[in-house]
């Protein structure tokens, strides 16, 4: 009867969509008011009855209602309840149903927080995310409903959650990524709206900033997340894989991050208006070329879930029609590209420019990386796979790149800026920033290494030019608590986002270069040696848990013969699935990591053991977390609020 | 000529599309397999029903063959088996099993319960016949002619498509 409800509750979903796609764009259209007001209680009732469908589906996984056929191919009776509930998600259709649920949330988001938005400009950004709902909640229905099920006859237990989902990883990755991928929807929807309006003043770009960071934010924290569940839980101690699931991820975010900056320059001067609209396009439809990749099965890949042409078909039918839709509009209503304020060539303008064609050839670099293999297959010219060398070779450089721009940028002025004041103002930080480039081999490893010279070059660059800037703030102020308070959230945010890169910077470089590894057999009591610290493998001993037995080991690790800590590394055998999983053992620490993971059993109890020392491998996720910390930041900017209570006082008045 | 340039976009993504579209029909786990039109690697394999009997290339030339991988271990090869019995049935080609990581006991209860669709079976336990061949996962089909040359990989459960299709490549044979 639940599951009945819930597809019942999606398909009153899918109604108000329809009329949220269409009545409130007609009331715009043809300016009348009361069709325009329709827009905000259909966003409630929208987002209500999605929400029910998805407490519906929640509430057959915790019941075990294994004659749900999405049920019973990703749960079990088993499965701990934390996992139960997350296995919501653990599939395609679950999945889906949370995408439509978020992006039903964001609408409702935009509803409420958007008081100080013109009427018209509302209901067209409403109806444009109903557009999108009507054709992921179509999708749903036709081709994915997760509410079919197997009767008459059903099975007895489910066939389980993937073992390597089961994991506190999953719980938040999946979310954390959608409310990203999703939330670009809406600085797509202030775009077209702005195009349709033809009003492409800066207020278009003002609205949509505070809505972009969030979604960057939120998409940053995922793909963050996501390289640590990998770390940890994939038992090889990589953190990046250049996935076509990973990148499809890591291109929003870089196109989304261009067009965060692009959006300052519009709203501040005025101009790259109509390359700021085409970002909006192009970072929203890159987060559909994603779910479309990993959905339709093209690509193979260890996220992709199972491929079915008809669902591939679908959605490639949806890219078409929003993608090809709003590239349409663009053709004919983007301004000409032509600017109403003019820049010199030395001038922050032209600097973020430049940093916003540095990320969108990356962006490129990964598309075409991740879509060759395509491309070579559809031209009948064989099979192929891109690899990380590809990858490293273009992303690490164009990368080394931007960074140099970010710290010229801090320098520079808008419109124009005189040489000699960006030289007075580096000359230091570029110094010290080559100064400990070259110093920090030395003191951390045995010598001269160029890696290590360029990353903490790069990185220092940043910390020392935010730095002087930050300290240049201060040139005309007295009191420092007073300034202090003046610099606004979103001046914080950009400092904070900015520390971010150089720390991820710095732990890319360090782990790259100075991590150690060894696979090694290891009878019970032998000790291996790695980077100064001792590995005593104890043996192993038969453990039980919920859904799983395992053998677990004992690892006694030591620094010069004073014991540290001692790990407990597993390998898992899940009962249904019949599985076998490697459970890595960390132990973390800000300045290096000791993972070690389980190989397989050998003869008379030894086990193929592989032990890592991973030097400043958490500094890669802190500075993700720095970044997207610093993107929630800017949106508690007093500017944000200022509308409202400007409105109130004319009202009053 | 700028306002031409805004149409760039949409033309790039139309070629993507296409692209896209292309790529639906293609499935990128379908390998095509080094060893077409190349011998069946040597191999000196114990019999899996008889393992007293050694089998080598000499038990696979003469006439064409199909060389099906198999596992008790692998739960497609259990949907497929019922197609293989239908193949075997008709008489119009030999079926040889390579039994592939697998254990003997578990492996000859398997073909004693579901039925013999095999002339025989190579043993192959440690799978070190499986990775000269190639073997990417169970179940694969190799289609070898008179000479032993592989001349056609199927990837995944064989079907009544599958069949036809091997069919279709054995009458251009007679053909010839």
């Amino acid at each position: 009867m639940i599951p009945e409800l819930g597809e019942f509750a999606l398909i009153l979903a899918l109604g108000f969509s329809i009329i949220l796609a269409t009545v409130p764009l007609y009331g715009a259209a043809t300016l009348k008011t009361l069709w325009m007001q329709y827009a905000k209680p259909l966003a409630k009732a929208q987002f209500t009855f999605m929400l029910i469908s998805f407490i519906c589906l929640g509430y057959a996984f915790s019941v075990d209602d294994f004659s749900v056929q999405y049920v019973a191919n990703h749960s079990n009776s088993q499965l701990p309840m934390q996992f139960k509930l997350s296995a919501v998600w653990g599939g395609h259709e679950g999945s889906l149903l949370l995408w439509a649920l978020i992006l039903s949330g964001w609408t409702l988001a935009v509803s409420l927080f958007s008081k100080g938005l013109p009427l018209d400009m509302l209901a067209r950004v409403l109806g444009v995310m109903g557009i999108i709902a009507t054709g992921f909640t179509s999708f749903l229905l036709w081709t994915s409903s997760p509410f079919l099920r197997y009767l008459p006859r059903y099975p007895m237990d489910g066939a389980d959650l993937n073992p390597l989902l089961q994991d506190f990883g999953l719980i938040v990755h999946p979310p954390l990524l959608y409310m990203g991928y999703v939330g670009f929807s809406v600085a797509f929807a202030f775009a077209i709206s702005a195009l349709l309006s033809g009003r492409l003043d800066a207020a278009w770009a003002r609205w949509s900033r505070p809505w972009t960071n969030i979604a960057w934010a939120f998409l940053g924290a995922g793909i963050t997340l996501g390289s640590w569940w990998a770390y940890y839980e994939l038992g090889w101690g990589g953190w990046w894989f250049w996935d076509p699931v990973e990148n499809a991820s890591l291109m929003p975010w870089l196109v989304g991050t261009a067009l965060m900056h692009s959006l300052a320059v519009t709203e501040k001067r005025g101009v790259f208006k109509s390359w700021t609209l085409l970002l909006a396009i192009f970072a929203f439809s890159l987060s559909l070329l994603g779910t479309f990749l990993v959905r339709s099965g093209v690509l193979t890949s260890v996220h992709a879930f199972a491929s079915d042409p008809e669902r591939g078909f679908f959605i490639l039918v949806l890219l078409v029609l929003t993608i090809g839709g709003s590239l349409t509009l663009y053709a004919f209503k983007a301004p000409n590209v032509k600017s109403e304020s003019s820049f010199a060539w030395l001038s922050r303008e032209m600097l973020l420019l430049i940093n916003n064609v540095f990320l969108m050839v990356m962006a490129v670099t990964v598309l075409l990386g991740t879509l060759y293999p395509l491309l070579i297959d559809a031209l009948g010219a064989g099979k192929i796979s891109v690899g990380p060398p590809y990858f490293n070779a273009l992303f690490v450089p164009i990368m080394g790149l931007m960074v140099i721009c970010l710290g010229l940028s801090s320098a520079a002025r808008w419109r124009n800026t005189k040489m000699e004041n960006v030289k007075k103002q580096l000359m230091l930080p570029a110094i010290i920033s080559l100064l400990a480039g070259v110093i920090f081999p030395f003191l951390y490893g045995d010598g001269f290494n160029f890696r290590v010279f360029i990353g903490i070059s790069l990185s220092m660059w940043i910390i020392t030019t935010v730095a002087k800037e930050f300290k240049g703030k201060f040139r005309t102020s007295s009191s420092i608590t007073e300034k202090l308070k003046q610099l606004s959230p979103s001046y914080y945010g950009m400092m904070l986002a900015h520390i971010g890169v150089a720390v991820t910077a710095i732990g890319i470089t360090l782990v790259s270069v100075y991590s150690e590894e060894r696979d090694m057999r290891l009878a019970p009591g032998e000790t291996v040696e790695l980077a100064d610290y001792q590995f005593k493998f104890l043996g192993t001993k038969p453990v039980k848990g919920a859904n799983y037995t395992a053998d677990q080991a004992t690892i006694e690790i030591s620094l010069d013969g004073a014991s540290i800590v001692t790990l407990h590394p597993e390998k898992r055998r899940y009962n249904v699935k019949k599985s076998m999983m490697t459970e890595a053992s960390i132990d973390p620490g800000l300045f290096r990591d000791l993972y070690v993971a389980l190989g397989e059993p050998l003869a008379d109890g030894a086990w193929a053991v592989r032990v890592h020392y991973k030097p400043y491998v958490r500094w890669l996720w802190l500075g993700g977390l720095l970044m997207a910390l610093g993107g929630i930041l800017t949106v508690f900017d007093r500017r944000y609020r200022q509308n409202k209570s400007e409105k109130q006082g004319v009202a009053h008045a | 000529m700028p306002r031409l340039l805004l149409f760039a976009p949409l033309a790039l993504f139309a070629v993507l599309i296409l692209f896209l579209w292309k790529g639906l029909s293609i499935d990128p786990r379908e390998l095509p397999s080094a060893l077409i039109d190349k011998s069946f690697p040597a191999f000196k394999v114990e019999s899996l029903l008889a393992p007293e009997r050694k089998l080598t290339m000499a038990d696979l030339v003469g006439k064409p063959v199909l060389v099906n991988v198999w596992a008790t271990w692998c739960p497609s090869c259990r949907k497929e088996h019922n197609q293989l019995l239908r193949i075997a049935q008709q008489n119009k080609i030999a079926i040889i099993g390579l039994n592939y990581k697998d254990n003997r006991a578990a492996a000859t209860k398997w073909l004693v319960e579901l039925g013999n669709p095999y002339q025989f079976n190579i043993y192959d336990e440690s799978g070190m016949l499986g990775l000269d061949l190639g073997v990417y996962g169970a179940p694969e089909t190799y289609l070898l002619d008179a000479q032993g040359i592989i001349r056609f990989r199927h990837v995944g459960v064989v079907t009544e498509q599958t069949w036809q299709e091997l069919q279709t490549i054995m009458q251009s044979w007679e053909n010839q």
